[in-house]
């Protein structure tokens, strides 16, 4: 297994968070893995991204152009991003922040309205949790127990309530992942 | 110790700190700003010495003012603060006390930006400061070898009494990978025969790089560099994978060298006979081995994020007995493994159909 | 027995301090480098500190001061002593640590090491020569040379309009919370030498009580580049630099005071 994951939208969408958490685990899981983030000069609200390499083998780079997975927080990632993912890659979107619809026919797209669902369940900072939740669903990359596990770990006691919300959002988005995506 | 995800600036510094540093000064810059933080917080509780000075320029003369007396001291920065710094290398080497400093570099000229760079090359292996000398350069492709170059850099600095440079990015930097820190070693309990602890019953000891008289600076200058002849010759160190029936062989370090690596190994899966070295030491550069490769291999690539610096290096060690080609980003872009492929196989096109013996 | 002890008995009445070593020094005649050396000498006996001292030379006339001091000692970059003795004391906080800078090397060059080192109350002790020149390079001007006066880089004298009026570094310290002790003081007649070694006794006094970062302004003679006789450089320091350099203790911290009393 070796994929190269893109986490892409605005800071403070949990862009970042999203892609640790992924590697916290699959570290766990005894993968190897890089995170890497790309990062501009403001702290808050500029474009956050982060590139995520999860491999059976001892990594080389952990920078791609041509990712095989991307998970789009906002539209000007998804402009971004859906051209550079590969072939056959796979796509998941915030539909919610979506302007236009993807277009590519050779990727597998995934459309899930996190933001909506997010407020829906009252913490619209889980949208990050949604949409990893929809990645495990269609690339079961981690175990999702295992995710439990780390994000228990990475929330502490002093966030621990923070827990139970962030792992219904993972749920939700697996649930969204689930069915076959019909193009 | 177990294996945890470690960002880089942060295991750099908790290596330093495991290997018995006593003292940080520094200046914050990004992107090492995290060392400076985590240094911030642990150096203290450790009751060691940490001091956020008002400059760099004043940061390396404060690691040069614990360094005489005694102390495992280092500072960190980038680039533009590596600048600084330069006045502070040249007397630390002049006087024979050791440092440690870590270089993130990031992209210049100027104020440049906060993106990966290696364009510090010629900075910090040619001189890094005025005068006639070299520092120790070491160059990590991992986070792993981040924590394992911090802790060979103060055993480098102590026991040859020089400055000893760790040069990264902030791709390295910045980046989370599983590593494993070292056990905490316990703090050095003898000060060295040299370092300024009171004159208590013994003649005083000076510290200086000032020497006026020529002769006599002279004989310092033949002792540096014998110094230097000495390191040349013990520590140079590289890594290399898939030369030995290599016809081109890439040569690359830290974030570079680790990017063409994916880039070798495609071109290893299409079928071309392609190896990476890797310096890990960019000062003293590991000439020696290169120069043996290049009495086997048909032609080398040198890959680096600036313009063409240890390039230098390779032609001389290449000594001109096959071409060196060069492929380079500037301004902080980091190549991507496919633009390395496309490199490569455009040279590997023009290779000569057999090699030049043993095919 | 006692008749002869009584009778042969010599009387020292002038000796070189232990703190000072035995070796000619490079200074021209009439400069009171010498004397400031043998004031911090001095101190350094009395207190009893010169075998855990730590003396930082500057850059400028008083490069070589490491070799006339009889303590451990190292040479700093132009205008980074404090910043050398911040690592030094911050790793050997039981020594006793010095810089002795001039004018060039702690107002010019060195403002930012000097401000910053007094703001974080460094517990070492600075001894400033002012002597309104740069003397080592020659004669040039200085941060603290006085207006309208010729130096071989202001030729028609120190034109304010252009260069600025000099710097008063005793107070420009002395407004920072972190400095303890900060005192100006004049070498031109013995009176005020008396009155500066008092001066330098008490700033190493505050250092070993750890009281806050100390500094002595000393107002200093060279008759060399100032082209001058020895007397008439003292009269100049006494007419023209006292009058903008004005004497005196410029912060007396909280518990400084009672070291001011003694002795």
């Amino acid at each position: 297994m070796h994929e190269e994951i893109i986490f892409a939208g605005f800071g403070g969408q949990g862009v970042l968070f999203a892609g640790q958490l992924l590697a916290y685990t699959a570290l766990e899981e005894g993968r190897h893995v890089t995170w890497i983030p790309s990062y501009g000069p403001e702290m808050r609200g500029g474009t956050a991204n982060c590139t995520v390499v999860v491999s059976d083998e001892p990594i080389g780079s952990p920078v791609c152009l041509h990712p095989s997975i991307a998970v789009v927080f906002n539209n000007p990632s998804l402009e971004k991003y859906e051209p550079l993912v590969k072939p056959g890659g796979l796509l998941i979107v915030n539909q919610s922040l979506m302007v236009a619809a993807p277009q590519r026919a050779d990727l597998e797209i995934v459309l899930v309205p996190a933001t909506e669902i997010a407020t829906e369940i009252g913490q619209v900072r889980a949208t990050n949790m949604i949409l990893f939740g929809a990645l495990l669903a269609r690339r079961p990359l981690v175990r999702v127990e295992t995710v439990r596990a780390v994000l228990q770990d990475k929330l502490g006691a002093r966030k621990a309530h923070l827990h139970e919300i962030n792992m219904a959002a993972l749920e939700r988005g697996l649930a969204i992942g689930r069915p076959v995506f019909s193009e | 110790m177990a294996v945890e995800l470690l960002k880089g600036n942060v295991a750099l510094a908790e290596a330093a700190i495991r290997a018995g540093v006593e003292a940080y000064f520094g200046y914050p810059i990004t992107p090492q700003t995290e060392l400076l933080e985590h240094m911030a917080q642990r150096m203290p509780e450790l009751g060691r010495a940490f001091v956020q000075a008002e400059s760099e320029l004043a940061a390396i003369n404060m690691v040069y003012g614990a360094a005489c007396a005694g102390a495992r001291a280092m500072t960190s920065s980038s680039s533009p603060g590596i600048s600084l710094m330069q006045e502070g290398f040249s007397y630390i080497a002049g006087s024979e006390v050791p440092a440690v400093v870590v270089d993130i570099m990031r992209g210049g000229p100027g104020l440049g930006n906060i993106q990966p760079s290696q364009a510090d090359y010629f900075q910090v292996t040619r001189s890094a400061g005025h005068g006639d000398y070299h520092p120790i350069v070491l160059a990590p492709a991992s986070v792993q070898e981040a924590i394992d170059l911090m802790v060979l850099a103060f055993d480098l600095a102590d026991k040859y009494r020089h400055v000893v440079l760790v040069v990264a990015d902030g791709l390295i930097g910045q980046m989370m990978e599983p590593a494993e820190l070292p056990p905490m070693r316990p703090l050095r309990a003898e000060r060295p025969d040299w370092a300024l602890t009171g004159a208590q019953g013994r003649a005083p000891r000076i510290i200086t790089s000032l020497e006026l008289d020529a002769p006599a600076l002279e004989e310092v200058n033949n002792r540096l560099q014998a110094k230097l002849r000495e390191i040349r010759e013990h520590e140079q160190r590289y890594a290399e994978q898939m030369v030995e029936d290599a016809r081109l062989v890439v040569v690359g370090y830290g974030t570079a060298g680790r990017i063409a690596q994916t880039a070798v190994r495609q071109a290893r899966r299409e079928g071309m006979r392609v190896g990476l070295f890797r310096p890990i030491t960019l000062w003293p550069f590991p000439e020696r081995r290169l120069s043996r490769l290049a009495d086997r291999v048909d032609a080398f690539l040198v890959v680096e994020m600036n313009a063409g610096q240890m390039l230098d290096d390779v032609r001389l060690a290449a000594g001109g007995q096959v071409p060196v080609d060069f492929y380079g980003r500037t301004g902080g872009m980091v190549p991507v493994p496919e633009e390395i492929y496309e490199a490569i196989s455009a040279l590997y096109r023009k290779l000569p159909d057999s090699a030049r013996w043993g095919e | 027995m006692m008749v002869a002890e009584t009778v042969l008995e010599e009387q020292v009445v002038y000796a070189r301090p232990a703190s000072l070593r035995d070796v000619p020094t490079h200074y021209c005649p009439g400069c009171t480098h010498g004397v400031a050396h043998r004031l911090v000498a001095e101190v350094l006996d009395e207190l009893g500190i010169r075998e855990r001292t730590i003396g930082v030379s500057p850059v400028g006339c008083a490069v070589f001061a490491y070799k006339y001091f009889n303590t451990d000692g190292c040479e700093a970059a132009h205008g980074r002593a404090p910043a050398m003795a911040t690592g030094i004391k911050r790793v050997r906080p039981d020594m006793v640590v010095f810089t002795y800078q001039g004018d060039g090397d702690l107002a010019a060059i060195g403002t930012g090491e000097i401000i910053h080192a007094a703001t974080r109350g460094e517990l070492f002790t600075t001894i400033f020569i002012n002597n309104a020149i740069y003397g080592m390079t020659g004669g040039q001007m200085a941060p603290t040379t006085l207006p309208g006066q010729y130096t071989s880089s202001s030729p028609a004298g120190r034109d304010v309009e252009t260069a600025g009026f000099p710097i008063r570094m005793a107070e420009v310290i002395a407004g920072l919370p972190g400095a303890a002790y900060v005192a100006r003081r004049s070498l031109h007649n013995v009176k005020e030498i008396m009155k500066a070694k008092k001066a330098i006794r008490t700033a190493f006094k505050v250092q070993l009580a750890g009281l806050g970062f100390s500094m002595v302004e000393l107002l200093s003679a060279c008759p060399t580049n100032w082209s001058m006789s020895p007397p008439e450089a003292m009269r100049w320091i006494e007419e023209a630099m006292v009058p903008y350099y004005p004497l005196g203790d410029f912060k007396v911290a909280e518990g400084v005071e009672a070291l001011l009393k003694e002795r």
